[in-house]
Parts: C-alpha cells; sequence; structure tokens
C-alpha cells in the first residue's frame, strides 16, 4: 500500500513539474522583455556589467537585462553547446578574432543596417575596427579597444646600474636592458630581462609590430593573402624576436608561468603587455614602475602597435521586441558615456574616434602611452584565431625546442597560416 | 489495515501480487532509465549520426574518418596515448604490487600505510596536476631545485617534447600507485592461507612461493587492473590539460607531444568547433574503449585454477 502512495505522490509531482514547466512560459509573455548578455568571467568587466545593466533598467523600465559570465577556458565551449541546443544568449561578447568564423557558423547576425549602418560604424570608430568587416557587413560594436606597451621594472633597472627612468627606445636597447638585467644561473634563471613568450603578446607583436617596421605588410589588403615572407626582411623579424630567447637569452617562456605573474613578483625587468592588464600590474606589482610605447626599430623608425577587442554580438535567432530591447541596450553599451566609464573601472580604452583626443583621459600618464599606441594600432584580420595561433606557437616551438632551421619554420608557418585562410574563403 | 482505508490505485485492479511488484518495479526503473537515455545513449547515438556529416553539406559522408587517417596531429595522440597506457600501466602494476605486499608484511600502522599510499588518487586531479606543473617549472620548479642541490643536470620536464609525455606519466603513475595497492591487497587476502602453509612444509622458498603461488592466484587482479589502466589512459584528458593548457601554455604541447585523443578531441570540438570531426574522433575512441571492454569481459570470465 504504501509503495502505490509513493508512486501516485512522485506521479503528481512529476505531472506538477511538467505543469510549472507550462506556466513558466507563460509568464514571460507579460509586457516586460527579457535579454540575456553574456560575457566570460573578467572580474572587472563582470562588476562593471552588473552596474551598467542597472543604471540601464532604472531607465529602461520595460527591458530586463540578465548578465552570465564563464571562466574563459570554458566560455567556448558554452557558446558552441548552447548554440548547438538553441538555447543562445541575445548578446554575446567575443573577441573580434572569432566573428569571421561565428559568421561562418550562422551564431550572429549583422548589426542592423536601420540601428546603426556600416557609414554610421565607420564614422563613430577608431580606425582600427575595420579589420573585422566581414563580407562587407559589421556583424559587432564594441565599447572598448585595447593596445600594448612596454612595462618596465625601475627598480630592477637601477639595480643594473641603469637610469630608472630611461626605458628602451629601439629594439636593440631592449636586448642590451634585458641583458643587463637579467641573471642566470646556467640555463636556468633566476631573474629575467624581458618577459619572452609566444603564447601572450609575443604572437601578436611578431606581425603587426615587427614585421611592419621590418617594412612588411602582414595581410593583403583582401584579407585572403599571408605575406609575411613576400619580402626576405620576414624571416629576420622572426629570427630577431626568437634570438631574444636563444641567442641573447633574455627571457624564456616558461620562466614563472605568465608575464603577469613574472612581471608582478619583481623577478622580471620588462614586459610587452596589453591596457587590460593595467589593474593586475596596479594591484599586483608592489614596486615601482612604467609604461612607455612599444620600441621601434631605430629612433624616429616607424611606430606600429596591436590593438584587440572584445565586441558585442547579436546572435542569429533574435527578432522582433527582444531585436528592439538588444538594440537599445547596445546603444547604451557603446555609448560615449559608458565608454568613459569602462576605461575607468575596467581599463580598456574608449572605442570612440571622439574620445581618442580627450584631454581627460589623455592627461593620465599611463592611458596615454596606450592610447597613443592606438594611433598606429592593427588588428590582425583572424579568420580561425585557435588554430592561427597555435600555428604561430608551434612555429616558435620547433626552432626553440627542436632547433628546426628559422627560415624552415617561419615558411612552413607562413604556409600552414595561408592554408587555414584559404580553407575558410573556399568553402 | 483498516476497512476505512481506501483501497489504492493498483489493488483495486485484479492482478497477482507478483505481477503488481514487478510494475511497481518497472516503474520505479522507468525514470533511471528515461534519465539514462537522454543523457548518455541518445547524445551518444547523435555524435555517432553527427560524425558521418560536414557542416553546411546535406547527407552522409565518410569524408571525416577519410581526413582522420591522414590527420598527423591524430595519429601523434593515438601513438600518444598507446604511450601512456605502455609507459604508466605497468609501471603502476608493479609498484602498487611490491607496496601491497609490503603491507601485507607490516604488522602495525597497517591502515595509515593504507591511506598514505592511496591519498593521491582521492584528491582532486585538478589541484595535483597544478601542483605538479609547479614542481616542474624549468626555472624555479622544486625538482630542479633539487637536481641543483644534488650537482646533477637540470632538466626542461614539460617544456622539453621529448620529455613532456614522460613527465606527464610520471604524474599519472604517482596518481594510480594507490589504486593499484588497494585492488592487490583485496586479491592478496583472497589467497588461501592453506596454500602457503603447505609450500612452508613442503620446503618451498620465498621466492618460489611469490611465484608459484601469489603471482598466479593474483592474475584476475592483474588482468582486472590492466583493464582499468587501459581504459583510462584512453579516456585521459584533465591530467593532461592542467598541465600544459591554460593561458600560458598549449594544451597538449610542446608541440602536440602531450596530446591524447581526448585532448585531441577536445581541441577540435571546443576550440576550432569543428563538432562533426570531433565526434569522428569520438567514435574513434568509442571503438577503441570497446575492443578493450570486450577482451575484458573474455579474459576476466576465464576462471582460474591451479
Amino acid at each position: 500500500m504504501r509503495i502505490e502512495k509513493l508512486v501516485t505522490a512522485l506521479m503528481i509531482v512529476l505531472v506538477l513539474l511538467l505543469a510549472g514547466c507550462k506556466s513558466d512560459e507563460a509568464s514571460s509573455d507579460s509586457d516586460e522583455v527579457t535579454i540575456t548578455y553574456w560575457q566570460y568571467t573578467f572580474p572587472a568587466k563582470v562588476e562593471e556589467i552588473a552596474r551598467l545593466i542597472e543604471k540601464f533598467e532604472e531607465e529602461n523600465p520595460g527591458i530586463k537585462v540578465e548578465a552570465q559570465d564563464f571562466p574563459y577556458d570554458q566560455y567556448n565551449d558554452k557558446i558552441t553547446a548552447a548554440m548547438h541546443a538553441n538555447k543562445a544568449p541575445d548578446i554575446l561578447n567575443i573577441y573580434y578574432g572569432w566573428i569571421p568564423n561565428f559568421v561562418k557558423l550562422d551564431y550572429i547576425q549583422p548589426i542592423p543596417e536601420d540601428f546603426m549602418s556600416t557609414e554610421e560604424i565607420e564614422d563613430y570608430y577608431l580606425p582600427m575596427i575595420q579589420t573585422s568587416k566581414f563580407d562587407d557587413k559589421y556583424y559587432t560594436l564594441p565599447t572598448a579597444v585595447r593596445s600594448l606597451a612596454l612595462f618596465w621594472n625601475k627598480e630592477l633597472f637601477e639595480e643594473a646600474g641603469l637610469d630608472p627612468e630611461q626605458p628602451p627606445v629601439t629594439w636593440d636597447e631592449l636586448v642590451d636592458n634585458g641583458i643587463k638585467t637579467t641573471i642566470r644561473d646556467g640555463d636556468r634563471y633566476e631573474q629575467a630581462g624581458f618577459a619572452w613568450n609566444i603564447s601572450a603578446q609575443g604572437q601578436h607583436v611578431i606581425p603587426q609590430v615587427l614585421l611592419r617596421q621590418y617594412g612588411i605588410e602582414p595581410y593583403s589588403e583582401d584579407q585572403l593573402t599571408v605575406q609575411w615572407n613576400e619580402k626576405p626582411q620576414g624571416v629576420d623579424a622572426f629570427k630577431f624576436w626568437i634570438d631574444m630567447t636563444t641567442d641573447h637569452k633574455i627571457g624564456d617562456a616558461d620562466f614563472m608561468d605568465t608575464p603577469v605573474t613574472s612581471f608582478s613578483s619583481g623577478r622580471t625587468a620588462m614586459v610587452i603587455d596589453g591596457s587590460f592588464n593595467i589593474s593586475a600590474y596596479k594591484e599586483n606589482a608592489d614596486f615601482d614602475w612604467g609604461v612607455t610605447t612599444l620600441p621601434v626599430l631605430e629612433e624616429g623608425g616607424l611606430e606600429s602597435n596591436f590593438g584587440s577587442y572584445w565586441t558585442n554580438a547579436i546572435t542569429k535567432d533574435v527578432s522582433g521586441e527582444k531585436l528592439e530591447a538588444v538594440q537599445k541596450f547596445l546603444e547604451f553599451l557603446i555609448s560615449e558615456e559608458t565608454q568613459r566609464d569602462w576605461l575607468e573601472n575596467v581599463g580598456e580604452l574608449p572605442a570612440a574616434a571622439s574620445l581618442a583626443e580627450d584631454e581627460d583621459i589623455k592627461s593620465d600618464p599611463i592611458y596615454a602611452v596606450f592610447l597613443e599606441g592606438l594611433e598606429v594600432a592593427h588588428a590582425t584580420p583572424f579568420v580561425h584565431e585557435e588554430k592561427e595561433r597555435d600555428i604561430v606557437i608551434n612555429a616558435v616551438e620547433k626552432v626553440t625546442l627542436h632547433n628546426t632551421d628559422v627560415e624552415e619554420a617561419f615558411n612552413q608557418m607562413v604556409e600552414e597560416l595561408q592554408e587555414v585562410r584559404d580553407e575558410f574563403y573556399d568553402d | 489495515m483498516g476497512q476505512k482505508n481506501k483501497a489504492g490505485f493498483f489493488s483495486r485492479i485484479p492482478m497477482k501480487l507478483k505481477t503488481r511488484q514487478a510494475i511497481i518495479a518497472y516503474l520505479f526503473l522507468f525514470i533511471p532509465i528515461l534519465f539514462f537515455v537522454g543523457i548518455r545513449i541518445s547524445p551518444t547515438l547523435y555524435a555517432f549520426s553527427m560524425s558521418f556529416t560536414v557542416r553546411g553539406e546535406i547527407g552522409y559522408t565518410i569524408e571525416n574518418y577519410v581526413k582522420l587517417v591522414s590527420d598527423e596531429e591524430f595519429i601523434r595522440s593515438i601513438v600518444n596515448t598507446l604511450l601512456y597506457f605502455i609507459i604508466t600501466v605497468p609501471i603502476q602494476l608493479a609498484i602498487g604490487l611490491i607496496i601491497a605486499l609490503a603491507i601485507e608484511r607490516v604488522n602495525h600502522f597497517k591502515w595509515f600505510y593504507r591511506i598514505m599510499f592511496f591519498l593521491p588518487y582521492m584528491t582532486s586531479i585538478v589541484a595535483v596536476s597544478w601542483v605538479w606543473r609547479l614542481m616542474y617549472d624549468p626555472h624555479n620548479g622544486v625538482l630542479n631545485q633539487v637536481l641543483k642541490f644534488l650537482h646533477l643536470p637540470q632538466q626542461d620536464w614539460l617544456s622539453d617534447p621529448k620529455q613532456a609525455l614522460l613527465s606527464v606519466s610520471a604524474m599519472l603513475i604517482w596518481q594510480m600507485i594507490g589504486f593499484s595497492m588497494l585492488i592487490f591487497l583485496a586479491g592478496l587476502k583472497g589467497i588461501p592461507q592453506q596454500f602457503y602453509d603447505a609450500a612452508k612444509i613442503d620446503g618451498a622458498s620465498k621466492w618460489k612461493m611469490f611465484w608459484k603461488i601469489t603471482f598466479p592466484l593474483l592474475n584476475p587482479t592483474i588482468v582486472f587492473l590492466t583493464v582499468i589502466g587501459a581504459i583510462q589512459t584512453l579516456q585521459i584528458f584533465t591530467q593532461i590539460a592542467n598541465l600544459t593548457g591554460g593561458s600560458s601554455g598549449s594544451l597538449g604541447g610542446p608541440l602536440n607531444s602531450t596530446s591524447s585523443i581526448a585532448v585531441y578531441m577536445y581541441k577540435t570540438g571546443f576550440r576550432e568547433y569543428n563538432l562533426e570531426y570531433a565526434s569522428a574522433i569520438t567514435v574513434v575512441l568509442f571503438v577503441l574503449i570497446l575492443i578493450v571492454t570486450l577482451i575484458q569481459l573474455k579474459v576476466l570470465n576465464r576462471s582460474y585454477e591451479l
């Protein structure tokens, strides 16, 4: 008897559960529109978005925004799974390098022309973002952009007998200062002169800074061709980067895990890093440090920088009143006011062209350096960022770990990068 | 049961008590089965069918499998996975057995030794992997500091493509020893003492007793551990991901030297967004595990007699 009651009870619970699901759906039909926003977990951004949403909801009473964030390592998994399960969020904050692939996979839709036309977008933003025009359309709108700069540890400079207020201007000076600030015991580093790496910013410095300074336009204008080896100087630029670790031995990829940890712990004298890490250094590096623009080949030579950004996309199925709400939220997210707020709280630079000359921002000694970098910044036209990243890392590791000939590794890398591009545009 | 109690729904339908109990049992089983079909079986079948498709094309094709055959990185991952098996399983069995035999001999604090050796197996794989990653650091790691102290040449461990796989294997062995030890201890308990007594009367040496009694009677345990080890190494992922992945490394690196089938599957599916190709890799993995399991069923069900 008891068992029977239990079964009956269980069935009732099941029925209630099912009914519960149904009534849930019904209740969302009220006049309030709820939209969802996804980003990866970067604490400063998560807090900032929470604040912004509060402000937005106050201004737009009919719209509710739900923000969710996922650890970086899982972010792609979540997106892929959600897209396949038709459980996608309405707004997706993605790295600009993912756009081509996401368009191809039909994850995201173009920014509606009547909301913001291609011309309006190009007028509003810094020219850097034009790299992410795809099929003559823009698919995303960023709030902020980032550039790179050279951080140096003034105390380690002083200890090595260098002028702590005199950061390197040229690459040769960087190597020179690097040699002076490196302390090694045989092959092992006790202190590194430069946070040499390939998996962090090194992979971007090679094409967008060094190659350009060596006189090479890394990608053709139509973005179809990888031209890293169009001139013999290409391999020189590549070799220069690798020589820093193999010949000059001013740093090693494995030294203290990441550039942020190795520099912050005061064991590395110089690091090239992005504006997004300013707050990490401010928080963790408790010694005197400075920021300066990226080195050039020779004094007065060509300045170049790598620009990148996280940007907001509307997912494929958003339409009707949801699309209207999403557009309102996007408009709010990219407003100049939000961009200023974002700079203050997240440390990413405003993406609007009008703010590049803003005196307020320029008066900050740290931001000024990154703003200067933005003026000469180029974004890499990735088609498959993860794959391309792997190819560059593998090419460098072949030289540093397998003693492969530099030129051979370089040419093979260019070939592989071209293959990824061909494969992408072929289909 | 008082008369006032209304008869339940089931008892009102005339049927045998046994039938009624069976129906109730099935009702209870129904929910877990529903769950199992929804969570396990249908996704498996879905992945299977997906492996025969290519994005953007309609209909079924074996293109993914054709591509797999000539995919160097995939072949490398298979070879690596086999290497993980060949390196880790025999060593972890041997050490596990030695420790189990030693603990058998100990009379005091048996429980303490058992816990000590079993602890690594119970600790979170992620936490353990990160500790090992720090120990393997070529510049500041504990291991190199020890080598330096002993005036031995320091090693690159995980950052040398030649040593990386061995370094990962060392951690795997360390982690699995406790498990082998525990199963061996149980196996040793199952050997009747009379055999040893009889052997002693016959004047057999300790060495002879081990090879003629202990080892043959442990055979089912060894086969069991080998099969479990094979399945575990085929699926190895978490350790590699945490030892080599992250923003400062490259998953399965350097130069794919530590990549396993599962790692490669994850990379193609969730880093390169090619779920169809990743499904094909999963099917291959599935077939491999199936083969191991079939062998296990055949071998384990054989009865062992003296």
